[in-house]
């Protein structure tokens, strides 16, 4: 059974990591603006490239 | 290229803005444009294949019609104008943050962000669509900031860039950022708690395993720690607070925080007592969920319509910089602007600051400060007090007094503006909270009274089993919740709130006070009337005429004349704040002021335009100002409610048609500052008052009143600093909104009620000394969730029965 308790404590660095992509999400300023990625998403960077042919 | 014009037989819209094509319509590439503005942009657009945009969104563009930039930007020259507004500058690159209003769809976030690809030199630029801020970097070395800004404004987004741009922006979102972080952990401690908890629940503990029980205990210890003192810190604090001001007698408000933090540390002490003494589970899991809980109201509490601007000053208004003669630099900034010095105002700008008139002349309109359209002449020597626009050729002006001296400006040093209002967030939680206190802690003597003599083994786990499950969550969460309803509700019909207490100051007012100009009557648009005789073929001579203008009046009576085929005009001549001379099929027209038409001086009605063909005087059109619609239902409804009144910077011309409706609580000619003592002395006198308004004339008195309304034909426009914004279109629902806001405190009331009634069973039951870990671990969330849900949803089932929805 004492596996167990290696299991739960490698849940638990799992969880912790993405407490950890949460923080770092914050910090940056993701949950600033919602709109503007979604958009940003779908543009054509190259647009030119895909005309000419 | 190939552009022809075409006279309008069908109705034809612009393929760059989708603005019906009406005085012209330009055919290129087999698209209509409505103006060569639109037409530059598509050309822009498509020699650097960025034709996407339309892609998009169909006819995405900003319409251009009557825009002028020559000159406009020309202060960004100036190295020290740039300095300010620059957020970082060296050799290679600079950075600005420029504040872009038209932002509106997918296709302008796609094109700005392609600004690279327009312009040489510009590194990146990024938008926040929410913010509606572009942030670009550039290469001073290729690209001057000038010539992006007019490049911007030549594609229909002209940045905002005012005195207030300057101010670098402030760190308003770690408040926030904090709570979003405490919701992080508290959650990630919270699902861990009851994950590790689980065994428990289900008793499946076996005795031969003790010392994994004994790691689940300990492991659910250590992520309780962040919880207690980091998640539940705020409230621990204000408890702190709110007792030693109670102690030294400051107050005598018992903070809601007082039994939060009191059920938390009960929760915090018996669970360490469980743990490390009797070795069982304890309520580490009711204690994170509890928590986690009150964070996500406290979050809840905290959601803004971000996007809009409620705190403007003048400063918003007034230009960054001016035209300054006689000195070593050609711009400076408004705010350096001293006594003595002459400057120089164009066309249709905004005077900065008091100043004598000491060269051309001067027609000032004052509609911005007084709400009074018709402008002002003044003579050589004169005082031009601040915020006054000229209408005529450009001016020069001698400075009399600082910008923040000045006679307007003033108004934002009075007391009301600075002093922030008070927001009754958490009074009604207060209220509530002093009585539940004092309740919570005497049952909890009297059980421990009553354990003491009858089982002493039960007096602790009783006691504390009181405190923690008379802990007020469901209360205080039912508030922000009802209140975040109501919010999003009154957003859906374009009726715009500061923050949550708003709704709640909303629902005690028994005054509204109103505006006239821009609030009652619809700002730009007026009634056109013609008095005077003119025949068909007349209509259309003057029709041709002031089709070629843009002054607004002659705008007004192109409107009201078309639609009518033009005819083509000759030796077209503007006299600005004057009038319009031309030939049309060999008759001499001229249109405009009296004194202009007949070339005498005369007494100068403003809002006319006379007319003469062939030195034969025909009449003259007048502007008369518009009500809204159903502006009459809407006050007679409201009157037997609440006392109205009217309070108006302009003359007293339409006193008739409002005194059935006002009586005699009228005022007009008031300046803002009488505005805001008005207001002030109703307050004294004890009412409690909803300002609206439109203006910054009315800036000052929507800020003394409790409750001031903005109305504003467009949301995104500038509207003075206020406590709510409302859509002029949804005008006529102001009744319904105020009786609304009374309603959402009804639906926090019964949700109070609803949980007292939980409370009390939870106390009882506690009381016994028999409240299991589990079945708090149950109970307590679920109370909490169906008193949030039945506040939720009462306050949509009855917007929607109310047709708010």
């Amino acid at each position: 059974m004492s596996i167990l308790i290696l299991l739960v404590i490698l849940a638990i660095i799992v969880a912790g990591s993405f407490l950890a992509a949460f923080f770092w999400a914050t910090k940056d300023g993701q949950f600033e603006d919602t709109f503007s990625p979604s958009v940003r998403i779908l543009m054509d960077n190259d647009r030119k490239e895909n005309k000419k042919h | 290229m190939n552009s022809t014009i075409t006279p309008i037989d069908t109705k034809t819209t612009c393929y760059h803005c989708g603005n019906e094509c009406r005085d012209e319509d330009i055919f290129e590439d087999e698209k209509h444009f409505c103006c060569s503005g639109c037409l530059t942009v598509y050309d822009i657009l498509k020699d650097n294949n960025l034709c996407g945009y339309y892609d998009l969104n169909q006819n995405a563009g900003v319409s251009l019609k009557s825009k002028n930039f020559n000159g406009k930007f020309d202060y960004l020259e100036e190295k020290l104008i740039q300095d300010e507004l620059l957020a970082f500058k060296n050799e290679s690159i600079a950075k600005v943050i420029l504040y872009v209003p038209s932002i509106h769809c997918s296709s302008c976030v796609w094109l700005l962000e392609n600004f690279p690809k327009i312009k040489l030199g510009v590194i990146t630029s990024r938008l926040n669509f929410v913010k509606k801020e572009l942030s670009i970097d550039f290469d001073p070395n290729l690209v001057s900031l000038k010539e992006i800004v007019e490049l911007m404004a030549t594609l229909g987004y002209e940045p905002k860039i005012n005195l207030d741009s300057i101010q670098k922006p402030k760190i308003i979102d770690s408040e926030t950022k904090h709570l979003l972080y405490k919701i992080g952990v508290t959650g990630f401690c919270a699902g861990n708690i009851m994950m590790m908890s689980f065994p428990e629940y289900f008793n499946l503990n076996s005795n031969s395993d003790i010392s994994l029980q004994r790691f689940f205990l300990y492991f659910n210890f250590l992520l309780a720690l962040p919880v207690f003192f980091y998640g539940a810190s705020d409230y621990l604090k204000g408890a702190y607070y709110s007792i030693t001001e109670n102690l030294k007698k400051n107050s005598d408000v018992l903070s809601v925080d007082i039994p939060i933090a009191l059920g938390i540390t009960a929760l915090f002490t018996r669970s360490l007592y469980e743990t490390f003494v009797t070795h069982t589970a304890g309520y580490w899991d009711s204690m994170a969920g509890l928590v986690l809980f009150l964070l996500l109201g406290k979050w809840v509490q905290q959601v803004t319509f971000n996007y809009l601007s409620f705190d403007r000053s003048y400063k918003s208004y007034f230009p960054l910089a001016v035209k300054v003669k006689n000195q070593s630099v050609q711009y400076k900034n408004v705010n350096d602007l001293k006594k003595g010095e002459e400057f120089i105002i164009h066309h249709q700008e905004l005077i900065p600051a008091d100043a004598i008139l000491k060269e051309g002349n001067a027609l000032i309109d004052y509609s911005f400060v007084t709400g009074e359209a018709k402008p002002v002449k003044k003579l050589k020597g004169e005082v031009i007090f601040a915020g006054g626009r000229q209408v005529a050729d450009s001016i020069e002006l001698m400075v009399q007094k600082p910008v923040s001296t000045s006679y307007l400006t003033q108004l934002w040093n009075n007391e009301s503006f600075l002093k922030e209002k008070t927001i009754p967030t958490t009074e009604l939680a207060n209220a509530f909270s002093k009585y539940f206190t004092y309740i919570t802690i005497s049952i909890a003597v009297l059980v421990g009274i009553y354990w003491h003599f009858n089982n002493p083994a039960l007096l602790w786990p009783a006691v504390t089993a009181v405190l923690m499950v008379a802990c007020p969550c469901a209360l205080t969460l039912s508030l922000p919740f009802t209140m975040n309803t109501t919010m999003s509700i009154f957003g859906k019909n374009k009726f715009f709130v500061k923050n949550q207490g708003v709704i709640q100051i909303l629902a005690e007012v028994d005054t509204i006070v109103f505006d006239k100009t821009g609030t009652l009557t619809e700002g730009n648009k007026g009634k056109v009337r013609f008095e005077g005789s003119i025949n068909k073929d007349e209509e259309k001579l003057i029709y041709s005429v002031v089709n070629q203008s843009v002054h607004p009046m002659s705008k007004m009576v192109a409107e009201y004349l078309a639609p009518n085929l033009a005819y083509k005009v000759t030796d077209f001549e503007e006299v600005k704040g004057k009038g319009v001379a031309a030939v049309v099929e060999g008759k001499n027209i001229k249109l405009g002021r009296l004194d202009f038409v007949k070339n005498e001086p005369t007494i100068q009605v403003d809002s006319e335009v006379h007319i003469m063909i062939n030195n034969v005087y025909k009449g003259f059109f007048t502007v008369e100002p518009q009500f809204r619609s159903n502006w009459k239902e809407l006050l007679e409804k409201l009157k037997k409610t609440f006392d109205i009144k009217l309070l108006s910077g302009d003359t007293n011309k339409v006193q008739k048609v409002l005194s059935p409706i006002f009586g005699e609580n009228m005022q007009f000619e008031q300046t803002p500052q009488q505005k805001l003592d008005y207001i002030k002395g109703i307050q004294n006198d004890g009412k409690k008052v909803l300002m609206i308004g439109d203006g910054l004339n009315d800036a000052g008195a929507l800020r003394e009143a409790k409750v001031g309304i903005a109305l504003t034909e467009d949301i995104q426009a500038f509207s003075p600093s206020c406590d709510a914004i409302l859509d002029a279109n949804n005008f006529e629902k102001l009744g319904k909104y105020v009786v609304f806001s009374k309603t959402a405190l009804n639906v926090v009331k019964a949700s109070f009620l609803l949980s007292l009634v939980y409370n009390f069973l939870c106390i009882s039951w506690a009381s016994t000394g028999l409240l299991s870990p589990v079945f708090a671990a149950v109970v307590m969330p679920l109370s909490t969730i169906s008193v949030v849900l039945f506040a939720v949803g009462s306050t949509w089932i009855i917007a929607k029965r109310r047709k708010l929805l």
